[in-house]
């Protein structure tokens, strides 16, 4: 029964999202004032039926119900119950319906907050709307979740054990948080090319914010997975799949930082829109590459043509429809504010030059490879050194820069006065380099250089923070995502340049060195996980001749995937990870170990958290002034 | 010209030039980074210089894997016309089996034996590489539904 309530349940919200965008749309016209009632009403409305309708799928999954196809291949009884749940979006159907929720959850959130005019919001609803149309028509004519098995097997097939796991079961409800998070501030932007609204900036950042946010925290927790999982010591392939997630962000963050200058200065009215409009496409082009089955990887789960072929359609329209509306508009729309060559905004417009260029960088590499295989069929991968070429000077160029924007006016700054007060930061930077030069061995140019910056980052941060001391805690936001970014910085060059890792094939009584660590081997014993079976071994880290810490990494074969996978165990001081992996049975209770140590790796998550954390405290200061008090002049310029 | 003309001239200019960098720069590192795909055929087929590197894709050939010393294995990989030996330094994947599909990337070094410096994850054992599949319907050894 519940899977024809959860099929009604979707056609229901189909409904709803046309009136949606219907009443939305006339909605933005000035007289309309019924139509944007509707237009709210039918958001709620829309969010209550995708919410039963995936309440369904989850309540499918979590009785194991498999007359439910989707459930008959994805789920199993044995499965513990968070990854039942887990599994509801572990495939691309349930994906896509997870896809729909996020975005009735954010209409539902723009038409209660009503941030902006009224007409800006409903023409924002009006596109929402369509949005939801779209992806509901989608999953109801070429994925649908709710399709029935006649007869229903005994037993499920199971979900892909690298999905089994709590980062991986948070991770997708986050990035796609981020992903859809972005169509609010693509639907306001739209919007206010329709009405000639110019407030719109300003009303749509919290939706940025959010997107952002949650963009940050997927992407952090995705390669957290990637580093605990996977067993091969690193953290960020620079796989197409990483990329995906990536593009959306870059320029999130220039749109975050362009659409600060828009609503405090009026600067770059147009190139705000533009970014608004590419952010949100970039999101589609990333559900795109991942879900099509064009990349080979866990995330590909859908192998159908029609599918790739209708989320392509869907893309171009979206994409095609914004650009022409702003080729159309965006010449009516008053044009920027003038502004001194030294000022804010001059480093907002570097900061946005150096993300889309660093985006570009990404989006050549990801997408040149897809290109010549269509064209001529030749495979090829673009390889890590290339984003090293690329993508990292042009990262390294932002990061210098980032401080010297909060310590310049707004139109007009004090270069010589910016300059003097960021003399602290720069002794920092100073300290650091040396430090490392001192410390370290091998030295290295760029572990240095990188060193540099990060502590020029966080010395700017602390000094910005002390600025602003008794002001307002979201004034504190910009310091402390800045401060982050520093931090993820000394994080990835600890974890990528003074890494050391140890290969040895181990007989049980064997010992073997890694940087300082040494290991003695106890050999494998079988155990049982509630859905697997594990070879687990059992590796003393030894101090003086007294074991201090026991290690088991393993090796799980899930019988009912017919699937294994690797599970690392990962010592932590908090600045050094000692992470060994379990390798290949080599006979005689031989085994094949690998461990690494990893300096300062956990700072690269830790920084990830403090950037997230910088936007919440953004988030919340915007929240608290409604919508349409006029703007408290803060004290110290945000 | 107005004051603001040519403030927006030299902008202008000046993204051109930063644009420019960056293609060169991009176009740059794609011809030097990028890896082909290449099967035991093409090898046989074509002389491939020792030291470049690229990916190699097929079968691992059934009776052909052999361990040691150390962390050293030895095994074949095959599209079913042509076999190409491989060494191997390192962990292997935990479904790196006999028979199944692997991908795997190095350079040919001395003797025509491919030194591999990474042999990828394949995390399903009915999962089989799209380059693997495409060079096995080349030299005709494809069959729907299982190999």
């Amino acid at each position: 029964m519940t899977g024809e309530l959860g099929q009604l349940a979707l056609c229901f919200a189909l409904a709803l999202s046309l009136v949606m965008a219907g009443a939305g749309l006339w909605g933005a016209r000035a007289e309309a004032q019924a139509a944007r009632g509707i237009g709210n009403g039918a958001a709620m409305g829309m969010v209550v039926f995708v919410v039963l309708a995936f309440a369904a799928l989850t309540y499918g999954f979590v009785t194991s119900d498999f007359s439910i196809a989707l459930v008959a291949n994805h789920s199993h009884t044995a499965k513990p119950l968070i990854y039942k749940i887990s599994g509801v979006w572990g495939n691309h159907e349930g994906s896509m319906l997870l896809w729909v929720l996020v975005l009735a959850l954010y209409s539902a959130l723009v038409a209660i907050l009503q941030r902006g005019g009224e007409r800006l919001t409903s023409g924002a609803l009006g596109i929402m709307g369509l949005l939801a149309a779209a992806f509901i028509l989608f999953i109801l004519f070429t994925s649908n979740p709710f399709l029935r098995l006649d007869p229903a097997p005994f037993e499920g097939a199971g979900l892909t054990p690298l999905l089994q796991d709590f980062g991986l079961a948070v991770h997708p409800p986050m990035l796609y948080a981020g992903y859809v998070g972005l169509s609010a501030s693509f639907a306001y932007a739209a919007a206010a090319l329709m009405v000639g609204e110019e407030g719109w900036a300003r009303a749509a950042r919290p939706f940025m914010l959010i997107a952002w946010i949650a963009l940050t925290a997927g992407i952090a927790l995705g390669s957290w997975w990637a580093y605990y999982e996977l067993g091969w010591g690193g953290y960020w392939a620079w796989d197409p799949v990483e990329n995906a997630s990536l593009m959306p962000w870059l320029i999130a963050t220039a749109l975050l930082h362009s659409a600060l200058a828009t609503e405090k200065s009026g600067a770059f009215r147009t190139w705000t829109l533009l970014l608004a409009i590419a952010g949100f496409s970039l999101s589609l082009i990333g559900t795109f590459l991942v879900r099509s089955g064009v990349l080979s990887s866990v995330h590909a789960f859908a192998s159908d043509p029609t599918r790739g072929f209708f989320i392509m359609i869907l893309i171009a329209l979206a994409i095609g429809g914004a650009l022409a509306l702003f080729a159309w508009r965006a010449p009516t729309l008053q044009g920027g504010a003038a502004f001194d060559p030294v000022s804010r905004e001059t480093t907002l417009v570097l900061n946005n030059v150096f993300l889309v260029a660093a985006c570009a960088c990404v989006f050549v590499g990801t997408l040149y490879p897809l290109v010549l295989d269509a064209v001529n069929g030749t495979k090829i991968t673009v390889g890590p050194p290339y984003y090293a070429l690329t993508f990292a000077p042009i990262f390294f160029a932002l990061m210098l820069l980032v401080p010297l924007g909060p310590v310049l006016g707004w139109k007009r700054g004090d270069l010589k006065a910016a300059w003097r007060s960021l003399y602290p930061a720069l002794g920092l930077a100073g300290i650091a380099a040396l430090a490392v030069l001192a410390i370290v061995s091998p030295r290295g140019v760029v572990a240095t250089l990188a060193f540099a910056v990060a502590g020029w980052l966080i010395g700017a941060s602390i000094l910005d923070l002390r600025r602003r001391k008794g002001a307002r805690v979201s004034a504190f936001a910009a310091a402390l995502a800045h401060a982050g970014l520093g931090v993820t910085l000394l994080g990835v060059t600890g974890a990528t340049a003074w890494r050391s890792e140890a290969l040895q094939v181990m007989a049980p009584g064997q010992t073997m060195t890694v940087g300082p660590y040494l290991l003695r081997f106890d050999g494998v014993t079988r155990e049982k996980g509630p859905n697997y079976i594990a070879d687990r071994a059992h590796i003393a880290l030894m101090d003086g001749g007294k074991v201090k810490a026991m290690l088991e990494p393993e090796q799980r074969l899930y019988p009912a995937e017919g699937q294994a996978v690797s599970d690392t165990a990962i010592r932590t001081t908090g600045l050094r990870d000692l992470y060994l992996a379990l390798g290949d049975d080599r006979g005689d209770g031989r085994f094949a170990v690998r461990a690494y140590v990893s300096p300062l790796a956990p700072l690269i998550w830790l920084g990830a958290l403090v950037m997230s954390l910088g936007g919440l405290l953004s988030l919340w200061g915007r929240l608290r002034w409604r919508a349409r008090e006029p703007v408290p002049q803060p004290a110290a310029a945000e | 010209m107005t004051p603001k003309k040519k403030r927006r001239l030299a902008f202008a200019a000046a993204l051109v030039a930063v644009g420019a960098v960056l293609a060169v720069v991009v176009i740059y590192g794609l011809g030097q980074n990028t890896m082909y795909f290449r099967s035991p055929t093409d090898i046989a087929e074509a002389r491939i210089a020792p030291g470049v590197a690229f990916r190699l894709g097929g079968l691992v050939q059934t009776g052909s894997v052999m361990r040691g010393p150390g962390a050293q294995v030895r095994f074949s990989i095959s599209d079913g016309k042509s076999i190409v030996p491989v060494t191997f330094h390192g962990v292997l994947p935990a479904l790196f089996r006999e028979g199944q599909g692997v991908v795997t990337t190095g350079a040919l070094g001395a003797g025509g034996i491919f030194e591999a410096r990474e042999v990828l994850a394949k995390h399903d054992e009915k999962y089989m590489p799209p380059e693997v599949v495409d060079s096995l319907k080349r030299s005709g050894r494809w069959k729907e539904g299982g190999v």
